[in-house]
């Protein structure tokens, strides 16, 4: 692979970058398609892969500079996590928000059919119904339902086990989550192997399309400007280039803009849109893109502003609360021991002092603390009016009663006193 | 690679290519590996793995459900013989090369790693083979498509200028170096300049 330095000669450096083809990816996207990358000086070349596995491994080994990631994933291989510990940092994010949870028609009706109410109101109240769908499945001995996600280090997992929890369905007892690659979900639910699943567009969208399943959550009823990608890279590389780096934020950072200036997502779906991204329809993806999300199959689109955000609410900044909160659920449930210092690592993962460092802040700064009404008066959502404190996280783990039997607090205090 | 590994293990490939999948399975057959179950379809994937309890997995990178397999590792506690990728950063080397050859392993935690290192490195090698047959192939394609091009352009010449057929290859070559481009190019822009021509 050439690597060419911008010389002055008008020869840009190379920056290869993987990433998932998700309606997500589109900053990397629109950064090499609208020349945001040329205009700072770097030739974006994008690679789409197949799984993440890949994007951990063909990052690891530096087939690929950087990539589009799950926000947990820079964390999980700086932690060593299932496969060999490597220093993975995020210097930037992507976006928010973009996830839903949909489940079958029928296990709606049946959900709709015990507790209408709550079923219909989505969101939150939503699991309500569907812990009583467990119970009453529980008491006739059916087999426990099964719902799908996309990663263990995912977003996804741990909202959709948030979610479940709150309403007393323990994610590992009373039902089975299971991996299954985006593309394969619709397919699996449609063939009963799939009661459900969480994932990011287009594939809620599509499956509705389809006619086999509802929208009964969106990202943003759970928790409203919620991290989802983040860029990824090794911390080797990014010390080893520091002009590329901080021209590849710089472009990102336009290309986000540009997604959410008002009238560019049109655009912005038709690129999506095009074999070598995501080959599938435009009018799919505009959903997820324009805010007009349709929840079930024939409804009418319901308007969410906020269904995939780019760049207001500081969604480039890669956020130190988010950083500890991905990691008090990946030691809520058991993914690590939580035997080390929390404030350090979520420091030491996702960098905003080499963002801040390319980016001036935009007028204020992110309030840390999730509290219960954001700054421009919107209720937060934070999983159904709790909040969250950084600063306290010790805490907040300890109050959760569902949660994996392994969970060692005394490991977890000593570590961070 | 024909040395032979000691001890059988019971290996599970996971290739949506037969003929790569048909190459391997010979290759681990060789080798003294002879229990070798190919499965090219991933639907109902853990169940497979439960039932057959493998020792080794290998699955090609271009297949979606490594995400399944990784999802495997984190519920390790509730299989009888967990799996486990490379996790020993002396392993580098494996893991890239893996990389770079397209594919990937899962070995039974607690399995020692130089009895599936040689399987692996079998398994790149056969790989990196399939891939080169695969070129191999593409090539010879694009050269019979071109040869049939510059003849179907020289017979369009001939006929167009009265002309013999070598001399007709010479316009053809004279045209590629003036422009700079491939003989095959313009041999290409005949025939289609031809058809809209009539």
């Amino acid at each position: 692979m050439t690597r060419k330095r911008g010389n002055g000669s008008g020869v840009l450096a190379e920056i290869h970058a993987g990433y998932i083809p998700l309606v997500d990816c589109a900053a990397l996207v629109a950064a090499r398609e609208l020349g945001f990358d040329r205009r700072h000086g770097i030739d974006l070349r994008l690679h789409r892969e197949v799984s993440w596995a890949n994007i951990r491994d063909k990052v690891n080994v530096g087939v690929l500079d950087c990539a589009h990631m799950l926000a947990p994933m820079p964390i999980a291989s700086s932690l060593g996590i299932g496969h060999v510990r490597e220093p993975v940092i995020a210097p930037m994010a992507l976006g928010l928000n973009g996830n839903a949870i949909t489940v079958s028609r029928s296990l709606f009706t049946h959900m709709a059919d015990i507790d209408g109410e709550n079923a219909r109101a989505g969101g939150m109240a939503a699991a309500s119904a569907l812990a009583k769908v467990v119970a009453e499945r529980r008491k006739k001995g059916a087999e426990p339902l099964t719902l799908g996600m996309v990663y263990p280090f995912s977003c996804h997992n741990y909202e959709l086990r948030y979610w479940l929890a709150a309403a007393g369905i323990d994610p590992d007892v009373d039902l089975r989550l299971v991996v299954i690659p985006p593309p394969l979900m619709a397919a699996s639910l449609r063939a009963g192997q799939i009661h459900g699943f969480c994932v990011g567009e287009p594939w809620n969208s599509l499956a509705v399309e389809q006619g086999i399943g509802r929208i009964v959550a969106t990202k943003t009823e759970l928790w409203r400007n919620s991290p989802e990608k983040v860029l990824g890279m090794r911390l080797s590389w990014a010390e080893a280039n520091p002009d590329r780096l901080t021209a590849l934020i710089g472009a990102l950072v336009d290309a986000a803009r540009w997604l959410d200036e008002a009238g560019n997502r049109d655009e912005a779906a038709a690129i999506l849109a095009r074999e070598a991204y995501l080959g599938l329809p435009q009018p799919i993806l505009m959903r997820s893109l324009s805010g007009q999300v349709v929840i079930s199959p024939g409804a009418e689109p319901r308007r969410d502003d906020e269904f995939l955000v780019f760049y207001r609410h500081h969604a480039t900044i890669p956020r130190y609360d988010h950083a500890v909160w991905l990691l008090s659920q990946m030691i809520r449930w058991g993914q690590t021991a939580g035997d080390f210092n929390i404030a350090e690592l979520a420091r030491r993962v996702f960098r905003e002092d080499l963002y801040a460092r390319v980016v001036s802040p935009d007028g204020e700064r992110p309030r840390e603390v999730q509290s219960a009404v954001t700054a421009d008066g919107k209720p937060r959502n934070f999983f159904g009016g709790e909040s969250f404190d950084p600063d306290k996280v010790i805490d907040y783990i300890k109050k959760f009663d569902i949660r994996s039997p392994h969970l060692d607090l005394r490991a977890l205090e000593r570590a961070n006193s | 690679m024909s040395r032979r590994i000691t001890a059988p293990l019971k290996i599970l490939v996971i290739d949506e290519n037969p003929i790569r999948a048909a190459i391997l399975h010979e290759g681990l057959r060789e080798a003294g590996q002879p229990d070798v179950t190919i499965v090219d379809e991933t639907t109902g994937l853990v169940n497979k793995i439960f039932s057959l309890d493998p020792d080794v997995i290998i699955i090609d990178l271009e297949n979606p459900s490594r995400d399944v397999l990784e999802q495997m590792f984190q519920m390790s506690r509730l299989i009888k013989r967990p799996i486990a990728m490379f996790v020993d950063k002396a392993d580098g080397h494996s893991i890239e090369a893996s990389v770079q050859a397209g594919v990937s392993a899962y070995i039974v935690d607690g399995l020692k790693k130089e009895r599936v290192l040689p399987i692996l490195e079998l398994t790149v090698s056969r790989f990196n083979a399939f891939a080169r047959l695969q070129t191999e192939l593409d090539e010879a394609k694009t050269a019979l498509e071109n040869r049939k091009l510059v003849d179907r352009a020289k017979g369009i010449l001939m006929n167009a200028r009265r002309i013999s057929e070598d001399e007709a290859y010479e316009l053809i070559r004279k045209a590629a170096m003036n422009q700079n481009k491939r003989v095959a190019d313009i041999a290409r822009s005949i025939v289609s300049a031809a058809d809209l021509l009539g």
